[in-house]
């Protein structure tokens, strides 16, 4: 666990990044520390990846202080980056080259020796299951498998830290939950994971704590719980009625819990006890086609934060 | 640990994937210059020839020279540009937008100026292949004769280079590769066709000659042949490279600008 004297991997004061006239990162503080997994979680456009971008030293800061492993971007650009991982929203992938030149070249890069290379590319191929491609071509391969060799690829310097821009968008469920558990392993291993999703679940399963972004602020932090716990209720009750019935209940929703969201498509009942919120609507004459009670999860705090969901 | 300079890294990358490409560009680097030689400087030589007895003029003009011997220096030039407008267009459109391979290498110690040092190193090497393979050719149909015509060699690498670092520039600030069709319909193919290669400059109307004394390639495919021909002076050759050099300088300048604005916004 991280003690009030351990200096954070990352420290982010007032972070902004202009590009223009537009704000794409307004004033963010956050610590990161070492071997926490952390998350920028919010919608396309929150200004997540600006944030990763300028922490992975590719975008310059344009105000405010970072430091990220206790050296300064501005500066130290090359040294930092000698020992991150990154994983881009959008592959890099060299196409034509095989799947174990790729991991080769990309070790190049860090000046490893290669000999050091040869073991390493074994040996990542294995955690990310591809030792069977190693020699094809990347062009054909999955969706999934092309995600997975991206992040063997980042592992090739054994970074001290791993940022992962929506490493799992567009992925299939088996895939998902294949890079999960690798990354999973990565955390157990120590290493510092830093990660941006839209994904409710992902931040669920990867992130100690995470902050919340929209519109270039951040508008929430804690771990999944404590944001749950501080911005949403215990339970949550969904009622979906037939079509044209929801705009006719002026009224008879009101109190049935803490705070009542209606979205197009359905009505949240936010309560300590989803089931008798239920039975309170049955007395009230409400006749739902569906109707199911739920723990709350971060996509109510996201919803409750901005009055948004996350993936439109 | 000695450390391996960084531009060299990304010549590394250039290397691994031109082993893929690199029969294809020998076998057209050989078959150019002998299918153009043959033809132009044979074939159509043959008619510039004969013209030479009836007309004193023609035989002025090229120096007294067959003109197989005037325009193969001149196509070795040309041949450097085209080879250098190849490599500074898609493949540099590429690496910032198709493959990405550039932004790869920028989450690595790599950095911007290192990229564009290794793909200079990794362009010049192309340059120097296709050039000797050029100087082969042209050797073999007997074309060039003076004692410095070796030198056609790096003169025709340099005019490459003269090409090479603003055609990155510009392709750097390109959204999308619709920039090059201008690119080579009113730059390279006009300065291929008008630049001295086929015919001397002096042909041209009067007003146009000063704007090909203005292009690198002018100089590029004079450098060449007075060297081929063993008529250089070291005023002319020293105009030559110091035009050509500052090209290249000017435009590495615009160049590395160019890529630092899009690749690290």
């Amino acid at each position: 666990m991280v003690s009030a004297s351990t200096p954070p991997l990352i420290r982010a004061r007032a972070l902004t990044k202009r590009f223009g006239t537009l704000t794409a990162v307004d004033a963010i503080d956050f610590d990161v520390a070492p071997g926490e997994s952390f998350g920028f979680l919010g919608p396309n456009g929150a200004g997540k990846t600006s944030a990763m971008r300028m922490i992975g030293c590719v975008s310059p800061v344009s105000d405010g202080e970072l430091s990220v492993l206790g050296m300064d971007p501005r500066i130290d650009g090359p040294r930092i980056r000698a020992r991150l991982g990154v994983v881009p929203q959008q592959d890099t992938l060299d196409q034509e080259l095989t799947v174990s030149d790729n991991l080769a070249i990309y070790g190049r890069y860090f000046d490893l020796p290669r000999d050091v290379i040869r073991r390493r590319v074994a040996e990542l191929l294995d955690f990310v299951q591809l030792t069977e491609r190693a020699r094809d071509q990347v062009e054909p391969l999955s969706g999934g498998m092309k995600r997975r060799l991206t992040i063997a690829r980042s592992l090739i310097n054994e970074p001290d830290l791993l940022l992962l821009d929506e490493p799992t968008t567009g992925l299939d469920p088996q895939a998902r939950h294949l890079l999960w558990d690798r990354l999973y392993r990565l955390k157990q291993k120590g290493v510092t994971l830093v990660l941006t999703t839209h994904y409710m679940d992902e931040a669920e399963q990867l992130c100690d704590r995470l902050v919340v972004m929209d519109k270039a602020r951040i508008v929430a932090q804690g771990s999944p719980r404590q944001l749950i716990v501080q911005h949403s209720s215990r339970e949550v009750l969904e009622m979906r009625f037939p079509v044209g019935v929801q705009e006719t209940l002026d009224g008879a929703l009101d109190g049935l819990g803490d705070r009542v969201d209606r979205l197009p498509d359905r009505v949240l009942v936010y309560t300590d006890d989803g089931d008798a919120a239920a039975a309170v609507a049955h007395q009230r004459g409400l006749r739902p086609e569906m109707s199911l009670v739920r723990r709350s999860s971060l996509e109510d705090v996201f919803l409750r934060l901005t009055g948004r969901s996350l993936v439109d | 640990m000695m450390r391996t300079p960084p531009a060299v890294l990304v010549l590394e990358h250039e290397l691994l994937k031109y082993r893929r490409g690199f029969r294809g560009t020998i076998v057209s680097s050989f078959l150019n210059p002998v299918l153009y030689l043959a033809a132009m400087g044979i074939g159509l030589g043959g008619y510039v020839a004969s013209s030479k007895a009836g007309a004193a003029g023609s035989a002025g003009l090229l120096g007294g020279v067959s003109y197989l011997a005037f325009l193969a220096p001149g196509l070795l030039a040309s041949t450097a540009m085209q080879v250098a407008a190849g490599e500074s267009t898609f493949p540099i459109m590429g690496g910032i937008l198709w493959d990405r391979a550039f932004l790869g290498m920028l989450a690595t110690p790599i950095r911007v100026v290192d990229i564009l040092g290794g793909k200079l190193l990794y362009i010049t090497l192309r340059l120097t292949l296709a050039t000797c393979v050029f100087f082969g050719v042209m050797t073999a149909f007997g074309a060039g004769g003076g004692p410095l015509v070796i030198l056609a060699i790096p003169a025709a690498i340099l005019t490459g280079l003269a090409f090479v670092t603003p055609i990155i520039a510009y392709s750097a600030s390109q959204k999308d590769p619709s920039g090059f069709n201008g690119l080579f319909r009113f730059g390279v193919i006009p300065l291929f066709l008008f630049s001295g290669t086929f015919f001397p400059v002096s042909q041209l109307p009067g007003l146009l000659q000063p704007v090909a004394f203005a292009t690198p390639l002018w100089h590029g495919v004079d450098l060449c042949r007075t060297l081929a021909l063993g008529t250089a002076t070291p005023a002319g050759v020293l105009v030559h490279v110091a035009y050509l050099v500052g090209f290249a300088s000017v435009g590495l300048l615009l160049a590395s600008v160019a890529l630092r604005r899009r690749l690290r916004p």
